[in-house]
């Protein structure tokens, strides 16, 4: 592969925009679509390179999604991008019958997802994308946690006969993977060990896990475990079982709705297999509001500040059988 | 007792059709189906919707009646398929985005042998292929599945799209069959605008234009007005028929494969065609019909059929080998 790893804090999207680049190159069949987004989902790199292969449809998103089916239909691989809140809200039934009834190789690149795009406020904040996506049949779903995985994760979705939904986003964020993983495997990756509590994360919350595990280290001398989950659907559950078995308590991380995504894989996981406590950090019943990325993420308490005190929470109310709880010095 | 009551229906239902004569395959066909050729399939279809629906007591007849011409046109003359070979690369596509007319799409397709046209009599049935609207991972012969209005064209747009990219263009139409309903939906206009935009020369709309939807009529419910225009304005060529007189729409279809632009066929048409208790009558809309009314439809159409094989039949006395 020719693609580099990135070290300096990027944006998923152009993971994803390279990869498609990649893509392209290596199979003829490869084709995009997008609805007059390109240059902030960053397909119009593929666009630029392969034109009689990029349909831009303009701003239609309905229309680019069974577009897509068609392609799909008579043997092309299409990748439709746009915004998440377009790709999974007003498209929803078109990808619905199109593509995931119809099991289809499309994937669609579902570019600033969250509430971490900032100014445009809540129209086009999406929080509930993976929740849609989660519950629509054969549709996979993927949330890539850096530039790096999100490349991964582009590169080898050509490899999937089936739907595919792929959540990237807006701010450069820093690097989780020091090079380009292989793979993404069973889509759950231990990035941290520890033996008090685990941290769930996805997407833009897996390197605020990081930090809130440090910080958990450093503060209160609590070893927490961090499990990065790119493939939110079907999600693994050897991995998250292995580690939520040994803390006896987790706490999940997700730049979307505390309904319906990572806390709800994550909380189904337990609920039937091992039930230890489960502590979401997420959004709430609200939608977002305008503001810098980082403010928004502030205001949501989607920050590694937010889930270390979550954590913290959680410590106190972690079952006494599993482990005596756990007291930070600034409890006492 | 019930049970032997509703198995005596179904019998009446499936008596033979007079004079089913084996279909030309396509694919090795000697001679092209003359008009009234077409017109006699078309009422072999209808009245293999009229059974399937008897039998299913669910779906919408009056929606696959309307379309009954259009559709034999397509597989009996227009269209290059084969059903030895459903995924020839090469071959025309079809797509039925008014989906709830499946039953008309399903007659055609059994009648030219994709599947056995024993299996009409499945019709939405549990663990029978034949879905209440078309799946193309259960039916042979159907392309993508549909039944969520306003869908179609643009799925047909990227079948056509695809076939440019393999160079099959020229060689391959993809015909989409829209409702009335499909014109209400916004996106069969972004999917026109589309179309021109990209300069697609091998797709075909063809508007089933009946003038009744669910709650009534259509200048009732949400007036189309004037379709052809409005493809027109989408830079579409764009022409208007009688969708009943098998001559134009023969015409119509086969013009539309020779222009390097989408082409949109408006069929005036009338639901329920072919059974005149039916015709344009409102309140059939996804309602199958009774017992008596399906014995009353069957008497018609069967007459109709007679009618026509007898024509045929003497024709072809008058002139043996004749194309008609």
């Amino acid at each position: 592969m020719p693609a580099e790893a990135k070290t300096e804090p990027i944006a998923t999207r152009h993971g994803y925009g390279d990869a498609l680049v990649d893509l392209g190159e290596a199979h003829e069949d490869v084709v995009a679509l997008d609805a007059d987004l390109a240059v902030s989902t960053q397909s119009m790199k593929f666009g630029r390179k392969f034109p009689e292969r990029f349909f831009n449809v303009g701003t239609a998103e309905a229309n680019m999604m069974s577009m897509a089916c068609g392609l799909a239909a008579t043997g092309k691989r299409p990748y439709c991008s746009t915004f998440a809140v377009f790709a999974a809200g007003r498209a929803y039934d078109q990808v619905r019958l199109g593509i995931a009834h119809n099991e289809l190789p499309v994937r669609i690149g579902a570019s600033h997802g969250g509430v971490s795009l900032g100014e445009d406020g809540a129209s086009h904040q999406m929080i509930e994308d993976i929740a849609l996506m989660r519950a629509m049949p054969n549709m996979q779903v993927i949330v890539p946690a850096d530039y790096n995985q999100a490349y991964r994760a582009t590169a080898e979705s050509y490899d999937s006969d089936r739907p595919m939904y792929m959540r990237f986003g807006r701010p450069s964020t820093p690097i989780v993977y020091e090079s380009i993983p292989e793979t993404l495997g069973d889509g759950v990756d231990v990035l941290r060990h520890g033996k008090d509590i685990t941290l769930i994360a996805c997407g833009h919350m897996v390197w605020r896990a990081l930090e809130a595990a440090e910080s958990l280290e450093r503060e209160d001398g609590v070893e927490a475990e961090v499990l990065n989950v790119a493939i939110v659907k079907p999600v693994d559950t050897e991995t998250i079982l292995e580690s939520i078995s040994k803390t006896g308590v987790a706490v999940t991380a997700e730049e979307h709705r505390v309904v319906g995504g990572l806390a709800d894989a994550v909380r189904q996981v337990a609920a039937e297999e091992h039930p230890v406590p489960i502590f979401p950090v997420g959004m709430g019943d609200e939608f977002g509001i305008s503001g810098t990325g980082e403010a928004c993420m502030e205001h949501f308490g989607l920050t590694p500040r937010g889930i270390a005190d979550r954590a913290r929470e959680a410590l106190v109310l972690k079952p006494i059988v599993s482990h005596p709880p756990l007291i930070g010095p600034e409890w006492t | 007792m019930e049970a032997a009551a509703s198995l005596a229906n179904v019998n009446m239902h499936l008596r033979p059709v007079p004079d089913p004569k084996p279909p030309p395959k396509a694919a090795q066909r000697d001679t092209v189906p003359s008009i009234a050729e077409l017109e006699r399939w078309a009422t072999v279809l209808r009245i293999d919707c009229v059974r399937m629906l008897a039998v299913a007591k669910s779906g919408h007849l009056d929606s696959s009646l309307s379309a009954a011409d259009i559709v034999a046109a397509l597989y009996y003359r227009v269209l290059r398929h084969d059903p030895d070979e459903p995924e020839w690369a090469e071959r025309d596509r079809f797509v039925l985005s008014k989906g709830h007319a499946a039953p008309i799409q399903y007659a055609a397709l059994a009648q030219h042998g994709y599947f056995p046209l024993r299996d009409l009599m499945g019709l939405r049935q549990i663990g029978a292929h034949l879905q209440g609207h078309p799946d193309m991972n259960r039916t042979p012969g159907v392309e993508v599945s549909t039944g969520s209005l306003g869908q179609g064209l643009s799925m047909s747009l990227g079948i056509a799209l695809a076939l440019r990219l393999d160079g099959l263009d020229s060689t391959s139409q993809v015909f989409a069959l829209l409702s009335d309903g499909d014109c209400q939906e916004g996106q069969t206009w972004e999917a026109a605008m589309a179309s021109s935009h990209f300069g697609v020369g091998n797709l075909t709309a063809i508007v089933d234009y009946n003038h009744l939807q669910t709650d009534g009529t259509t200048e009732e419910v949400m007036d189309i007005a004037d379709v052809r225009a409005k493809f027109e304005a989408f830079d579409w060529d764009a022409v208007e028929i009688d969708g009943h007189d098998m001559n134009q729409v023969i015409e119509a279809l086969e013009r539309s494969r020779t222009l390097d632009h989408p082409a949109a066929i408006v069929c005036q048409t009338r639901k329920g065609r072919g059974v005149s208790s039916m015709e344009s009558r409102f309140g059939f809309h996804g309602k199958p019909p009774s017992a008596e009314q399906a014995e009353e439809a069957l008497s018609e159409l069967e007459a109709t059929l007679e009618r026509q094989t007898a024509a045929l039949d003497a024709t072809a006395d008058d002139s043996p080998g004749g194309e008609g």
